[in-house]
């Protein structure tokens, strides 16, 4: 840091950037990391199934799985079209 | 009984064959019997920086394949009485390791040595979990840089799922973060990431801070483990870091820039 760089105005250091993105991604891949390996497989199955019945698109389900304490809570949402 | 210690990382050229090889020979200087093992099957490279390639005839795949004992295949370190190089073979065959294989080397290993260190290939494939897999602790070798930071958190999750210990529910391994090529002076200008930034998002405890160093690729042209010259930052640097891995609570170093003076600062030199 110069004398003259006290007079320019400061900007955000690109290792905070570093750091944010990284919490970010790496909080997101630690929940993704205990879930069973059958998930995506069964989220698949799940999708197949409905389209079957109502015509929706892939985008409109999501499954997320939850692990708290002794329990774990296996949530499925779906946006049927109004 | 040995201790098995893995060195790993995820992402490839961030120092884990140089972190080997000068823990390695830190825990054989400091008396105790030590074999460092190549697992890079195909990508031989601890036999070049521990400078013993002219002196490599068989390898851990011939002792798995019963082709050689141990004795044939150990390489005896010129430099440290007690420091043993087992080289990877270079065969291109993927399957040249089996689990079975590691773990009667490992055994048998385990009978003589007190530190068995496994230099782990870059990546999560079977290589990677081959040379975690029996680990009693692991050393996560991480730059201050975005994606080995990600890579060693991936690294760190096969550690918690996929390790021995953790498939039998015995004692977790127990993590170690070493941070290497570490820029104090980048760090203070805000364009690296701080070892408390890493610290904070790998959350586990920091062996050892290793200083981007001119060193480093000396010793490693030399086939010299950097340990050996205490003359360097480096060098020092992964001394404290095996002092601490033998359980001394050490101060750590290198981890601010050099100060400057009046004058510099005007004018921004």
């Amino acid at each position: 840091m110069s004398f003259i760089d006290y007079f320019r105005s400061k900007k955000t250091s690109s290792a905070s950037v570093a750091k944010e993105r990284l919490q970010i991604i790496v909080a997101h891949e630690r929940t993704q990391r205990n879930q069973p390996d059958y998930l995506p497989a069964m989220q698949q199955e799940l999708i197949d199934v409905i389209k079957k019945y109502v015509a929706i698109d892939e985008d409109d389900i999501t499954v997320s799985l939850e692990n708290s304490n002794n329990c774990s809570v296996f949530e499925l949402n779906i946006n049927l079209p109004g | 009984m040995a201790k098995i210690i893995v060195v790993t990382s995820g992402k490839g050229g961030v120092g884990k064959t140089t972190t080997s090889a000068a823990i390695g020979t830190g825990l054989a200087l400091a008396g105790n019997k030590t074999v460092i093992i190549d697992f890079d099957v195909g990508l031989r490279n601890l036999d070049l920086i521990m400078g013993c390639e002219r002196r490599v005839v068989y390898d851990f795949v011939n002792v798995i394949n019963n082709e050689a004992n141990l004795n044939q295949t150990l390489i005896k370190d010129k430099r440290v009485k007690n420091l043993f190089i087992m080289p990877a073979s270079q065969t291109r065959d993927k399957d040249a390791l089996t689990m079975e294989g590691v773990e009667k080397v490992l055994e048998e290993l385990s009978e003589t040595f007190d530190f068995i260190i496994c230099d782990s290939p870059a990546g999560i494939e079977k290589g990677a979990h081959m040379a975690l897999y029996f680990a009693d602790e692991a050393i996560v070798v991480t730059n201050p840089e975005v994606s080995s930071v990600r890579d060693s958190d991936r690294i760190l999750g096969i550690l918690q799922s996929k390790s021995k210990r953790a498939e039998q529910g015995g004692e977790p391994v127990k993590e170690h973060l070493l941070l290497t090529r570490y820029n104090p002076v980048r760090v203070e200008e805000g364009e690296m990431l701080s070892v408390t930034d890493v610290e904070e998002i790998l959350a586990i405890p920091l062996l050892g801070v290793i200083p981007e160093s001119e060193a480093v690729l000396k010793a490693s042209n030399q086939g010299e483990p950097v340990i050996h010259n205490q003359d360097t930052d480096a060098g020092k640097a992964y001394s404290d870091a095996v002092k601490r891995l033998l359980g001394e609570e050490i101060a750590f170093r290198f981890l601010d820039a050099p100060k400057k003076g009046i004058l510099k600062r005007l004018i921004g030199a």
